[in-house]
């Protein structure tokens, strides 16, 4: 008896081992597929030259952030000016520099930019999945011309439209508040688009009709069973809508004049347009510590906008 | 057959006259499509009918003197706004510019992405996240703070690019009028080739696994697998992507926006939406909002032109 479980534990133990080793080359090529060693250097020297290229700026601009006017064209460009044990202070000196140049506004501008981005991508997520979800599971007069215009405005230069937005809202007397800024980045046609392809592919007919017959009202359906499963849509919605209004330039550059209402790419280009402006380490500064929060809400959702990327490039 | 339908779907079957059923369903449907419907015109429908609108308009200042000061009204002036557009040889330098931009930048992203799509999914490398993460870094900057790092490194004085050029007795200056549209091109490049890269991998990885099967037995080789499954494979996703990419180089504006401040040379007009920026601001004239709404649509007409010609092509090609 115990013969038997020992060799069973051995067995299973082997057959652990063998999945493993089997998990391990799931993805090699069959041997006639396999490349020849000079194509395999070559691939990968392409492939580390590629990624020097992207992440040099980055790398430069981190090593730029702490150095002076002065270091800055004295000293070797790819490393430190100063010695690692000096280190802290000259980031304390750019940083005190940052804080001075911008009259103390630089955190106000990081949280205008999260504001924005955070608000006008959460109502834009809601309506996006709203609509995607109306034209993928109901039937209602003029589905097809308000689909055929949406999908159409995907292809219209969006840029060109931020002179009339400007025009309209200075009429009404609303450029130049934070409304300007977060009414436009709420739509976007892409996140329709997302919301309808999710809604179409994750959202069963049959569950609808049952929760129907149980007496939901509409609303209920959609804000407990619906919102739910197109939770995955919503966060690759929310992601996009958040990184485009983050990165948009022209919108506020033309709304916004009040320097306590800019976001942060705004105030860091005043900062280089002014032409006593030397200061580039600490500017470099602002604009690492700009994109971080951005940065770091990529890294936190990965899965999803991977998945939600997937779903663009196949349906698309 | 029918009897069962019309228990299920009786809104399907009763067309000619709209039953109540089919009457709440229009109803809920529209409840929710509202909210994006209404924002949706806010931003788009109404700006480019008072786009158009205001393009039949001038803004003139009456009363005051040399000097102003006297009221500003606005006057119907017909066409000639467009005509101004039309005639304008700054408005078409500005194309120019974006046209050439276009033709260098956008198959050079569209190409770099998809061979380096194909090469991390060949295999050959075992830890692809890094170098996915390294190449989609870059979408996280925004094209401004982008753009002000390039500047910087374009600059002979600071930049270690141009130095360690000059060292080996390559000397280049970025800001030269004959590469200045290749020097904003690669900020672009920079910024937006692993966000391409991306779509094209998640469209690899859709492509049917039994279809590299068939191809091994058949005595393929991995270069030809990637040139008959793979690259016929990711045709949509990479036509869409050029298609795009297309529609967003014609409003190419923060590059050349932030290369002014470096570069005086650079005039207000470089590209078509500075032009619109700038007349609609009044730093150019005729400036207001009539003949910056005559840029607008000029563009956007041009776009749309472009547009439908690259899919014509693709149709073309595909038949």
């Amino acid at each position: 008896m115990t013969a038997v479980s020992a060799e069973t534990k051995a067995q299973i133990r082997a057959r652990k081992k063998a999945d493993k080793i089997r998990d391990r080359h799931a993805n090699d090529l069959p041997r006639s597929m396999q490349p020849s060693a000079p194509v395999k250097v070559l691939t990968i020297v392409v492939l580390v030259l590629a990624l020097i290229y992207f992440l040099f700026p980055i790398y430069w601009a981190l090593i730029a952030s702490t150095k002076t006017p002065h270091q800055m064209t004295a000293s070797n460009g790819v490393w430190f000016a100063v010695g690692l044990q000096d280190l802290p202070a000259a980031i304390a000196r750019n940083y005190n520099v940052l804080i001075d140049y911008t009259k103390g506004m630089f955190w106000r501008w990081v949280l205008n930019s999260i504001i924005y981005s955070g608000v006008s991508a959460v109502i834009g997520t809601l309506v996006s999945v709203m609509a995607g979800y109306a034209t993928a599971k109901f039937k209602f007069r003029g589905k097809g011309v308000v689909i055929g215009i949406i999908m159409a405005s995907m292809l219209m230069p969006a840029a060109l439209m931020t002179i009339p937005q400007y025009s309209i809202f200075h009429m009404l007397g609303i450029s130049d508040t934070m409304i300007s800024i977060i009414i436009p980045c709420c739509v976007s046609p892409f996140g329709f688009f997302l919301g309808r392809v999710y809604a179409q592919s994750s959202v069963p007919d049959e569950l609808l009709e049952a929760a129907r017959i149980d007496g939901a009202s509409e609303a209920r359906i959609f804000f407990t069973i619906v919102l739910r499963l197109l939770a995955p849509a919503m966060v690759t919605i929310f992601l996009f809508l958040f990184v485009a209004t983050w990165n948009n330039f022209l919108l506020p550059l033309m709304m916004l004049s009040k320097t306590s209402l800019q976001p942060v790419t705004l105030g860091l280009y005043g900062m280089v347009s002014l032409a006593t402006f030397n200061e580039r380490g600490a500017l470099m500064m602002g604009a690492l510590l700009g994109v971080l929060p951005v940065i770091i809400l990529f890294l936190c959702l990965q899965r999803f906008w991977q998945a939600g990327l997937a779903a663009g490039a196949v349906k698309g | 057959m029918t009897t069962t339908t019309h228990a299920v779907a009786p809104a399907r079957s009763a067309k000619p006259k709209r039953s109540g059923a089919a009457k709440r369903e229009n109803r809920t449907g529209w409840a929710f499509m509202a909210p994006f419907a209404i924002l949706f015109a806010i931003v788009f429908v109404i700006p480019i009918i008072w786009a158009i609108y205001s393009s039949f308009f001038r803004q003139v200042a009456s009363g005051g003197g040399a000097y102003g000061g006297g009221e500003i009204t606005n006057q119907f002036v017909g066409l000639m706004n467009f005509q101004y557009v039309v005639t304008s040889s700054r408005f078409w330098t500005g194309v120019g510019h974006v046209l050439l931009y276009t033709v260098i930048q956008v198959p050079i992203m569209i190409i770099g992405a998809l061979a380096l799509a194909m090469l991390l999914d060949s295999f050959i490398v075992k830890r692809v996240t890094v170098f996915r993460l390294g190449y989609f870094l870059p979408y996280a900057i925004p094209g401004v703070v982008a753009s002000i790092i390039w500047v910087f490194l374009y600059n002979g004085q600071i930049s270690p690019i141009v130095k360690g050029l000059a060292a080996i007795g390559i000397h280049v200056d970025f800001f030269n009028n004959s590469i200045l549209i290749g020097s904003m091109s690669n900020i672009t490049t920079w910024t937006f080739t692993g966000y391409n890269m991306l779509i094209f991998m998640a469209a690899l990885q859709a492509i049917p696994h039994d279809l590299y099967e068939a191809a091994r037995i058949d005595g393929a080789n991995g270069f030809q697998v990637a040139m008959r499954i793979k690259l016929p494979n990711v045709r949509g996703a990479a036509l869409l992507a050029m298609l795009l990419s297309i529609v967003g180089t014609i409003q190419l504006f923060n590059e050349p926006q932030v290369m002014a401040t470096a570069d005086p040379g650079i005039p207000k007009y470089f590209t078509p939406m500075m032009m619109a920026l700038n007349t609609s601001q009044n730093t150019l004239t005729p400036g207001g909002d009539g003949p910056a709404s005559a840029v607008a649509i000029m563009m956007a007409l041009i776009a749309g032109v472009l547009a439908a010609l690259y899919a014509l092509a693709e149709k073309k090609v595909n038949e």
